[in-house]
């Protein structure tokens, strides 16, 4: 342990030794997530109030535009990604007590990320690149732009290969043996991360080949198939981090434990291996995919992705019910959800992420993957609707949450206002309920497209009226009025974060509130020990979490009724389509 | 209720795979059955009863071709009118009817018998478009180089309106297409 003191410093308050390399890679990390969301939140609210078709707030189509691509990518790729490599460094070198390996290596990673970001950003905001984040071809932007997505893919990789080196390192060197349950998430989701960038470079880079010519022609077709790949695997990424995160701050704000590790574990690996299948589902309604390969993917393969994610939907709630049981808040069926900590950022953040995720996200997403309902669905405003109830409210939250605890003690300063910190996951997931709700009646129930400027069509008379009814108004005004919240939440965020990191008052064991004294606890011996611990007297034949099965079961029963309308709502449209 | 299960930001001590307990298997099994359910609906269930299939075929297709083919399309079966502008074509049941989607158009319009089926054939030949009929929400992808074969009955009459939802240029939020449906 004597040359990891020698580059580290002890945090007081979970005893665990920061290597400063690590530290200050998952400082210029998080900052470059932080600020970056920030800008997207800009252009985010420009967009949500130019769709509020009675604020149109902008004029311009062609910056509508622009915004529109800028905003996906600046939330998307660069506040999640880099955000999420901070989160790599933490757990798999700071958590692990582990002197950083490679670290040159981290901050080329880190310098690629930034210029390519940069890079894409400029080219985008200056008209360069107005192709939307997914810029598929025969749209086309400058060569830089593809140069640019190239650099940010490479660095993204290099810091993801950084994480697993340093990860095998711990193992090799045996200062690790079993991962914390973490780490093993931001394991899964590095692992998911290596194949899905892989599969973008394939996509990306004969876009750049052709814009330099020095090929002729990239197939579009094709170019959707291997950019989707990367797209829906990069998704699951941040599931991964997400459910990691889950168990984080619930440890953290209320102490659980899993309630089966080997479980949790089993999910994640789920994840791993199904992923990558299910990204036909953005191909349902091209031509070209044969009825087998659509079914196959889109279904057995997303449909084990989504097992993973019901274990965990399970898992999570019932670790906290058992934890605080444990405590005593063991009357009726919710006493223990009654009495958990609320008032904590970190766990109201987890609640909000997770229900939201869950019932609106993720019961969304598997009902529009379907090969014969997703034609209800692609590309209307259901799919932005889809994935801002699962990487805005549920991705994103959770990293607001999480953000309250890492920031303070890895700055080592003093929380910024924390009322505004307990305040903030509340507004911002009001908000995004809200927007969710608008932009998804508009999208499933009215038909409104997606990246569109003007859905009056700048009065044509061909529109025939299509959109020109009040369900249409309301839907996109509550949209609008859900946006216009969550940016308050958003900026309640960037306030408290930025606050902590360059006002927030120096200190070397910062009041991250209430939390559990054992959350960190450094064990004496890592991982197997000689003999096998005596295990604890659990009666596996009773319900452990009974509040957690009723609330499990609503859910389900929820999905169920909302799967079933689906299909009715297909039955009665009022084409036969083959 | 001591337990030597440990957090999830710390290692695991000992032996820590632990056999699961009643509701982890209750739970496993519902939802394992609920996957199951769900496969079956899109693979079995729905084939067997619904109308909407989406067992489209797909070709290859060279670009200037396919818009060559749409103007012979429209010549064969025009009606000689235009709906501000764009040709409108009546083809007979059962035929092809090829409609090209363009920067900042569907083309042709395209005026249909309820109760017939028709076998659309969709291309473009510029960029990716996407074809959105309204108000029964049927959205599909239409890519250059490519052709989408699709099966269409229609069951009601009335003016459909076709959006494009697939970002195309400066002009998408302009481009319109119609489809008509008559007794």
């Amino acid at each position: 342990m004597e040359a990891l003191r020698a580059g580290s410093w002890r945090c007081q308050v979970t005893g665990l030794y920061v290597d400063h390399s690590a530290e200050q890679l998952i400082k210029f990390n998080a900052v470059t997530a932080v600020l970056y969301l920030a800008a997207g939140g800009l252009m985010a609210i420009l967009v949500a109030l130019t769709r509020w078709e009675a604020i149109h707030i902008l004029d311009d189509a062609e910056w509508f535009y622009r915004l529109v691509g800028a905003h996906g990518t600046a939330m998307l790729l660069f506040w999640i990604l880099f955000f999420e490599v901070a989160g790599l460094y933490f757990g798999g070198i700071v958590l692990l007590n582990a002197r950083m390996m490679a670290p040159a290596a981290g901050w080329a990673g880190y310098i690629l990320m930034l210029a390519g970001s940069l890079g894409m950003m400029v080219t985008m905001l200056t008209g360069r690149a107005t192709v939307m984040f997914t810029a598929y071809p025969p749209l086309e932007a400058s060569q830089w732009f593809y140069l640019s997505y190239i650099l940010f893919a490479v660095g993204a990789l290099i810091a993801v290969v950084v994480f697993l080196v340093n990860v095998v390192g711990a193992r090799v060197r045996g200062e690790v043996q079993t991962l914390p349950l973490f780490t093993f998430a931001m394991l899964a989701a590095a692992i998911i991360a290596l194949f899905s960038l892989i599969s973008g470079a394939t996509a990306i880079v004969p876009l750049w080949l052709k814009s330099i010519d020095a090929i002729d022609y990239v197939d579009p077709g094709i170019y959707r198939l291997l950019y989707w790949g990367l797209g829906h695997g990069a998704q699951q990424i941040n599931l991964a981090a997400m459910v990691g995160i889950w168990y984080a701050l619930a440890t953290i704000t209320v102490g659980t434990k899993p309630i089966n590790e080997g479980l949790s574990r089993f999910a994640f690996v789920l994840y791993i291996f199904f992923i990558q299948m299910a990204a036909m589902h953005h191909l349902l309604v091209d031509p070209g995919l044969g009825r087998w390969v659509r079914t196959i993917n889109a279904s057995y393969f997303i449909y084990a992705a989504v097992l993973g994610s019901m274990i965990h939907a399970f898992t999570i709630p019932a670790s906290v019910e058992l934890a605080q049981r444990t405590k005593g808040y063991s009357r009726g069926l919710f006493e223990w959800l009654k009495r958990a900590p609320w008032g904590e950022p970190g766990f109201s953040a987890l609640v909000l992420s997770f229900v939201m995720f869950g019932v609106m996200g993720g019961i969304s997403g598997v009902i529009i993957g379907g090969p014969q309902l997703n034609m209800l669905a692609h590309n209307t405003l259901t799919v932005p609707a889809h994935f801002h109830m699962t990487v805005v409210s549920g991705t994103t939250l959770a990293f607001m949450g999480i953000t309250y605890y890492l920031v303070p003690l890895i700055f080592r300063r003093e929380v910024f206002q924390p009322k505004i910190a307990r305040a903030q996951p509340w507004v911002y997931g009001a908000g995004m309920f809200i927007f969710g709700i608008g932009m998804g009646f508009a999208g499933h129930l009215e038909g409104v497209p997606r990246r569109h400027f003007d859905i009056d069509f700048a009065g044509l008379p061909m529109a025939n009226g299509v959109f020109d009814n009040a369900r249409v108004d309301l839907f996109l005004a509550t949209m609008g009025i859900g946006a216009t919240l969550a940016f308050i939440g958003g900026a309640m965020y960037v306030i408290v974060a930025a606050g902590t990191v360059f006002l927030g008052r120096r200190s070397e064991a910062p009041d991250i509130g209430r939390v559990d004294p054992e959350a960190f606890a450094v064990p004496a011996v890592s991982g197997a020990s000689g003999e096998a611990e005596p295990e604890a007297h659990r009666d596996l034949n009773q319900f452990e979490a009974p509040g957690t099965f009723a609330i499990a079961t609503a859910f389900l029963t929820l999905f169920v009724l909302l799967y079933a309308y689906s299909w009715f709502e297909l039955s009665h449209v009022s084409w036969v389509i083959r | 209720m001591a337990s030597n299960r440990t957090g999830t930001l710390v290692a695991p001590r000992g032996r820590w795979w632990f056999p699961l307990g009643k509701d982890e298997k209750l739970w496993f099994a519902m939802a394992a059955i609920w996957a199951v359910t769900m496969f079956a609906m899109i693979f079995l269930i729905w084939p067997a009863v619904g109308d909407n299939q989406q067992t489209f075929g797909g070709y290859r297709v060279d670009e200037t071709e396919f818009a060559l083919l749409t103007q012979q399309f429209i010549e064969e079966h025009g009606t000689g009118e235009n709906l501000f502008g764009v040709p409108v074509v009546a083809p007979p049941p059962g035929s092809d009817v090829y409609m090209l989607a363009t920067r900042y158009q569907f083309r042709p319009v395209v005026q249909l018998q309820r109760g017939e089926t028709y076998r659309f054939l969709f291309s473009s030949n510029d960029v990716q478009h996407g074809f959105s009929l309204q108000p029964d929400n049927i959205n599909l992808q239409v890519i250059p180089g490519y052709v989408l074969a699709v099966e269409m009955t229609p069951e009601k009459t009335g003016e459909y309106e076709i959006v494009c939802n697939e970002y195309c240029g400066i002009g998408h939020h302009l481009m319109l297409g119609r489809i008509r449906v008559v007794d």
